[in-house]
Formats: structure tokens, C-alpha cells, sequence
């Protein structure tokens, strides 16, 4: 049997219609049938991660064993004791097994990686985020069957969007009210669709179409050529359209099973500047990255008074954030440069807005200057993705 | 407390905005950020004992003064 990654085919998707279909009209009716839904769950877990590919499986099973003890684990202790280096010690061993994923590649530790499987680094957000809320006394109880469906949910399985426990856990153990789940339906419905159109018409049209004559070019030209450019906004639309369209269906079939899964991009290429655009752009990533890296870092520094100025507190949360971010992508020179380029980017950006802040009445503000402040934007944003795309590795380091 | 939460408000965004409107939108506007949100977090604690860690601020629960001060209210 052959597995199928999800919302990648036709059959994925008829799958999928039959399969929902029961939960909708019990939802339509008031009613959450769990027992089913738990089944639904494990038949397309068992379709994504068996079949061809069920070494994945066995390690998705264990990983998943060796979160939840830690999680269980640390929510035991918590309730008695309460060290810091305890708390440290557990995020660092919920991070030991996508760290091992992402530096095998680099010291070559063997051809199949054993802790390896589609959506790990997604599972890690979700685990160190229950660790993490464990700590402040936010998750009161935990779970095992709720914590269970939180980090298998299938629809957002392989790449997020990132939910949170509590929200997650409000969502599942209640039934939308008829008026509610009908709106959700409808927006499902125009997520799917609208993701139809991001994913198959015009990420393959921008991805499989036209981006592989663009790079053979633009490699035939050596060096820089007007092509690297036409590369670089044909790799950011593509980039965009598959994610986009995949986190509509993750977020649609969410919709469509009760859950408002929150949803990842909005619009994010009028972003007036960087700091919008990360607040538009994979969201669900970013605002994980802000909640449990940048904000905790900086209130770790302002409380013990490691660092005076707010300026060199904040820049160094971002450039903490943004290398995690890079590496967090794959342990390879561009996309620890794209990190670094997006922390100084949004280090430039707070000067320039501290700057206006204070000669507010120098500065014009217009129609115009918001144009070519979106323009700017959008120009640098791929210019990054031109970086992260790895283009500049195939063009100048693989003769 | 209700002054010392507009104080501090004021204080961080540096407009006195959140003291004439209490429902100013301090995140979408711009008047808060990340950090001015740790500072807010960190002040609560130093000058009204109130504790609030990082994971239970939920910006739509705290963005404006007025539902930052029943916020600090409950909590309090």
C-alpha cells in the first residue's frame, strides 16, 4: 500500500468528503460523535503514515509515547515543586528528538533516520508549548485522551497551523451551537476552494510550470542575470500559493470537524513593513516564535536586569528569535542567513518607527508613501525567500 | 489602582491617549508592542502584586485600557 500524504490528490479528498461527512451531520445535529471521530483519525493517521512509509509510523508511535511521559511527567512534578532547572531540562529533552532529525543530515549519521516523520517539528511546537503553559500554571489539568487528539489532530498533522492546548481542548469539548457550526461550514467551504485555486491552479503553475525553466535559465547564465530575479518573485509566488492553499484545507477540514484551527496567512504581501508582515505570514509560527521565545526571553531579561536598554532587550530577542527560526528550518548556510537577514531587517524596521515616532509632523504620510512603503516590503520579503530558496547554493557552491 | 494602570499605560505608549480614551486599541494601533507588553506585565507585578504570566496574556482579552484594568481587577 502506497501512503498518501494529505490534501496532495483527488482520492485524498474523496477520502475525505465520505469521511467527514458522518461528523457534519452529527455536528448539524448537535451532536460530537467521539468514538467515530477517534477512528476517523487513526484510519487517515494510518494512510498518511503507514503503508509504504511505516517506519515513519513506528516512529511517530514513539515519539508520541515519549512526549506525553514528559509532559505527563513535569505536570506531576509541577503540581509539588516548581525549579527552574527542571523546567529547563524537560524543553530541552522535548527538543532532543527534532534536533537529532535536523543535524543527522549534517553529520551524515546514516541514510535512514530512525526519529524521523512528516510533521515532526510541528509536534515539537505543540509539546514544548504544553510544557511551557504547564510551568505558568495556565494548563490546570492534563488529559490523556485530550492531550492525545491536541497533538494528532490529522488535518493539521503534517504542517500545523500550530494550535494551542486550551484553545484547542475549548473547541473540541463542546459542540458549536447550529447558527455557528453553519457559518464555519460555510467558510470551510470557501477555504477549500479557495485553496483548490492557491494549491492546483497556481502553485503548479508558478512551481511545476514555470520555476524549473526559470532556474534552468537563469543556472545556464552563471552568475547574476535578470533571470536570478524572475526566480526570485516566481519562488516566492509558488512559496506562497502551496502553503497558503495547504493551511486552507488544514484549516477548512478543521472548520468542518468543529475546530476553529487559527489560520495562518492574511494577506500577507501588503504588509506596510516587516514587523506586519511576520504578523501576517505563517502566523501560527510566528506568533509561537513571539509568545514563547521573544516575549519570555525579554521578560527574563527585564526581571533580572541582565540588559538596561529596551533597544538591546529587544534586538537581541530577535535576533535570538529569527537564528532559532533559521536553524528550526534545516541546519544549512542559507537558512541561517535567511534568519539573520530577517532579524536585521526588523531591527532597522523599530529604528525607523522609533525615528518617525519622534518627527511625526517631518515625515509625510500618504497614499503614495504607503504604496511604496508596501512596495518595499514585498521586494525585501522575497528577496529573502530568494536566499531561504537555497539559489544562490545551486548557482555559486554546486559546480 | 485604576490610576496606576492608566499611569503605567501612559507611561509605555508615551501618549496620554489611554487616559482620555478608554478604549483605544493600543495593539492594532501601535501603541503596544511585544515589549511594552512584557514592560506592562512586569510593572503589574512590581506595583500592584498582581501576577500574570506570559501565557495567560491573550491580547484580545487585554486591548484597551478598559478591559486591561478589569483584566487586572479579577486577577487582582
Amino acid at each position: 500500500m502506497i501512503s498518501m500524504q494529505p490534501y496532495q490528490n483527488p482520492t485524498y479528498f474523496l477520502y475525505l468528503t465520505v469521511a467527514l461527512l458522518p461528523i457534519m451531520i452529527g455536528l448539524l445535529r448537535g451532536k460530537r460523535y467521539r468514538l467515530y471521530e477517534t477512528v476517523i483519525s487513526l484510519a487517515f493517521l494510518v494512510l498518511t503514515f503507514g503503508g509504504n512509509v511505516w517506519i515513519q509510523g513506528v516512529s511517530l508511535i514513539g515519539y508520541i509515547i515519549y512526549e506525553v511521559a514528559l509532559i505527563f511527567g513535569y505536570f506531576h512534578y509541577r503540581q509539588k515543586k516548581n525549579a527552574s532547572w527542571v523546567f529547563y531540562l524537560l524543553v530541552f529533552l522535548a527538543i532532543v528528538p527534532l534536533a537529532i532529525v535536523k543535524l543527522e543530515p549534517v553529520f551524515q549519521l546514516g541514510k535512514i533516520s530512525l526519529f524521523s516523520f512528516l510533521g515532526i517539528s510541528y509536534l515539537t511546537f505543540k509539546a514544548v508549548q504544553m510544557i511551557m503553559e504547564i510551568r505558568d500554571g495556565a494548563i490546570k489539568e492534563v488529559n490523556l485522551m485530550l492531550t492525545l487528539q491536541f497533538l494528532l489532530f490529522f488535518p493539521t498533522i503534517s504542517s500545523g497551523p500550530i494550535d494551542r492546548y486550551r484553545r484547542f481542548i475549548k473547541d473540541y469539548t463542546q459542540v458549536p451551537d447550529q447558527d455557528k457550526y453553519l457559518t464555519m461550514l460555510g467558510k470551510a467551504v470557501h477555504y477549500i476552494f479557495l485553496g483548490f485555486l492557491y494549491k492546483f491552479a497556481l502553485a503548479y503553475f508558478f512551481g511545476t510550470v514555470m520555476l524549473p525553466k526559470i532556474q534552468m535559465i537563469a543556472l545556464a547564465h552563471h552568475g547574476l542575470s535578470w533571470w536570478v530575479v524572475a526566480y526570485m518573485y516566481c519562488y516566492s509566488m509558488d512559496l506562497f500559493f502551496d502553503f497558503a492553499g495547504y493551511s486552507l484545507f488544514a484549516v477548512g477540514t478543521s472548520y468542518i470537524m468543529g475546530i476553529e484551527t487559527p489560520v495562518n496567512f492574511n494577506k500577507p504581501f501588503i504588509s506596510k513593513n516587516i514587523k506586519e508582515f511576520w504578523n501576517r505570514w505563517h502566523m501560527t509560527l510566528s506568533l509561537w516564535f513571539r509568545d514563547y521565545i521573544y516575549m519570555r526571553l525579554v521578560f527574563l531579561m527585564m526581571k533580572k536586569r541582565w540588559v538596561k536598554s529596551r533597544v538591546a532587550m529587544a534586538n537581541i530577542g530577535y535576533i535570538t528569535l529569527f537564528l532559532i527560526m533559521g536553524i528550526w528550518h534545516g541546519l544549512t548556510w542559507y537558512y541561517i542567513v535567511y534568519g539573520i537577514f530577517h532579524a536585521c531587517a526588523i531591527i532597522i524596521n523599530d529604528m525607523w518607527l522609533r525615528f518617525k515616532k519622534k518627527h511625526r509632523q517631518a515625515i509625510p504620510h500618504n497614499k503614495f508613501t504607503e504604496m511604496f512603503a508596501i512596495f518595499l516590503t514585498f521586494n525585501l520579503v522575497c528577496f529573502s525567500f530568494l536566499i531561504f530558496s537555497g539559489f544562490f547554493d545551486k548557482l555559486y557552491f554546486m559546480h | 489602582m485604576k490610576d496606576t494602570v492608566l499611569d503605567i499605560l501612559a507611561d509605555l505608549t508615551g501618549s496620554d491617549e489611554v487616559k482620555t480614551n478608554l478604549d483605544t486599541e493600543l495593539f492594532n494601533s501601535g501603541l503596544l508592542d511585544s515589549m511594552a507588553t512584557v514592560q506592562l506585565l512586569l510593572e503589574l507585578q512590581t506595583q500592584l502584586g498582581v501576577d500574570v504570566p506570559v501565557s495567560e496574556f491573550e491580547r484580545s482579552e487585554w486591548d484597551t485600557p478598559n478591559k486591561i484594568i478589569a483584566k487586572v481587577e479579577e486577577l487582582g
